[in-house]
């Protein structure tokens, strides 16, 4: 990516100010957001695309021959390259899928690669730190097919135990796993295990929901065969979910839905499947979403992914850091306490104090957290919590909003306290 | 933070902080059930031993929120020692308050439900609960549980 000439010009003031949701005021303060691990803010450039696909270019794609047809397909289709180059996919727009979001992805690979693949004995291989979205599919897939699921245990670190790795991996076709968690904010080492399970035959497949908006993806460097992500999580619109894999894997896939789009050819005796990506494509595509994905891809490209990087990892230790220091302990992190392989997702549990008791305190200082278990049910049982109270950064974050995140906190604990 | 004191009233941190009839109760004689909030993982354990038509003791376990810890524990002092009809109708007053219809404090007509509220007692500190949604399957989820372990004792 041509970073090199945009590194001095990332300004998380400008994008910032690029937000105008970041201007509205609650509980007559200027809302602090902290909740981009749940859903991003949009910029003005993704709103705006929407917009104007809406007044001047909206059709139908893949049908009409009029020019304003066209223009929704080229936009469409445009939309499917400009995530192949974001996420370096070697095979180019026919390796993505759009989905409606990372959930529908990991249903498409369960439910397609998974039920034409495995069988009774195959093991599909998790983690503990999984999002119910990357767990659910395959307990389901579980029932009609008999695979076993299995999961890599979490440390008191907050990492992966990597430790019986080996053991873990005897029998398993696929290793399905989170490229960062959505609650304690580590990231895994995904060419390691990449490696790991190319060794035994296996392929991987990466939740990238809470990875791809917040540094560099490269699937051709880390060697990966399946990427899911959602575009309300970097910037762009909800309703629309990217699923990657290697052109070779898609080709083998059998269809999804069912539907019109999805079909080379229908006769009354049976149908043909299309060829390609739009075999996964049944039904009206959501095409503004697309454009606004393709908004929220190109803005990100602009901010160069190195800097979204390195800034949100300034803002993870300045507000690690100063959470120990203001609270001395009263404030636990539920997760990695340095910015080593970690990003701006911080799990936060307030001596005691109910999350949701947290968030409404917090919710009169306008700032936004998430609490909640965040779907994640087996971590939160595996270090004995119901629920966190989660913050989390994007681009647009600054140490003011971590200001504000304290002094909430501060009033919270004198409270309940 | 005008509303903030109005959901978390003085009453109601006091609840929380202080749970009353916090416990169990040996199963038999006493019937437990246990409800369940799945959107925010709150759990609540209630153990209750009737005789003769009377809620003789109740006792609560589980864990979540202020306001569903703080409603679980009023609920307890409300309807402990009292015949399953009263329980019953304080029941369904409760819930009459928290869907927001309530105006009958000011309205000199309605003596039925002023009656009903009385019998509320201290819960009407609750009432806050209804000016933030979201919160009110928090203030709800001891009284869903009281009621099916009701229904059933009646069917058991």
């Amino acid at each position: 990516m041509a970073t090199g000439q945009r590194v001095t010009s990332f300004s998380a003031r400008r994008v910032r100010a690029d937000v105008p949701q970041l201007t509205r005021v609650v509980n007559g303060r200027t809302i602090t957001y902290l909740d981009t691990a749940s859903s991003s803010l949009q910029p003005r450039a993704v709103i705006e695309a929407m917009s104007r696909y809406y007044e001047l270019r909206h059709a139908n794609v893949h049908r009409g021959v009029y020019q304003t047809a066209n223009e929704a397909t080229e936009a469409y289709e445009g939309s499917r390259a400009s995530v192949a180059n974001f996420i370096h996919a070697p095979g180019g727009a026919a390796e993505v899928v759009f989905t409606k979001n990372t959930t529908e992805s990991f249903n498409l690979i369960a439910k397609s690669w998974g039920a034409a693949n495995l069988g009774p004995g195959d093991v599909v291989l998790l983690s503990e730190m999984e999002h119910h979205a990357n767990i659910v599919p395959w307990f389901q897939l579980r029932e009609t097919t008999g695979i076993e699921v299995r999961f890599i245990p979490v440390s008191d670190d907050f990492r992966l135990d990597l430790s019986h790795l080996d053991e873990l991996l005897r029998g398993v076709r696929l290793l399905s796993i989170t490229g960062m968690s959505n609650v304690l904010g580590t990231r895994n080492p995904l060419k390691e295990l990449a490696g790991a399970a190319h060794r035994v035959g296996a392929l991987i497949a990466v939740d990238g929901a809470q990875s791809v908006a917040h540094g560099t993806t490269d699937v051709a460097e880390l060697d990966l065969d399946f990427l899911t992500f959602s575009g309300h999580k970097m910037l762009g619109p909800t309703g629309i979910g990217v699923l990657w894999t290697r052109e070779e894997i898609l080709d083998d896939m059998p269809p999804f839905l069912g539907g019109g789009g999805m079909i080379a050819d229908v006769r009354t005796d049976g149908y043909t499947p299309a060829r390609g990506v739009t075999r996964f494509e049944a039904g009206t595509p959501p095409i503004a979403e697309a454009v606004g994905l393709n908004a929220a891809v190109r803005y990100l490209e602009g901010l160069g992914m190195e800097n979204v990087s390195a800034h949100e990892r300034d803002l993870t230790q300045d507000a690690l850091t100063r959470l120990e220091l203001t609270f001395d302990g009263r404030v636990r992190v539920i997760g990695p306490l340095n910015t080593l392989d970690r990003g701006g997702v911080i799990s936060l549990d307030v001596e005691g104090i109910h999350p949701h008791d947290v968030a409404q305190v917090l919710d009169q200082f306008g700032v936004c957290v998430r609490p909640g278990h965040h779907c994640a049910k087996p971590l939160m049982r595996r270090f004995g919590l119901a629920a966190t109270a989660r913050a989390s950064f994007g681009p647009y974050s600054l140490k003011k909003d971590t200001d504000v995140l304290l002094e909430a906190l501060e009033h919270t604990l004198k409270m309940f306290g | 933070m005008s509303n903030l004191e109005d959901l978390y009233r003085e009453i109601i941190l006091d609840h929380y902080r202080s749970p009353r009839n916090r416990g169990e109760l040996p199963t038999p004689p006493a019937h437990r059930v246990e409800g369940f909030n799945p959107l925010c993982g709150d759990d609540v354990v209630i153990f209750l031993d009737v005789r003769d038509g009377v809620l003789e003791d109740i006792k609560l376990t589980g864990r979540g929120c202020s306001i569903s810890q703080s409603s679980s524990s009023l609920m307890s002092t409300v309807v402990k020692g009292k015949p399953l009809a009263q329980v019953q109708s304080t029941i369904d007053t409760f819930k009459e308050l928290m869907t927001g219809h309530e105006t009958s404090l000011s309205n000199d007509d309605e003596h039925d439900d002023e009656l009903d509220l009385r019998t509320l007692g201290e819960l009407a500190a609750l009432q806050g609960v209804v000016k933030f949604p979201v919160r009110i399957k928090c203030a709800t989820l001891a009284w869903n549980t009281l009621r099916q372990g009701l229904e059933e004792l009646a069917s058991s």
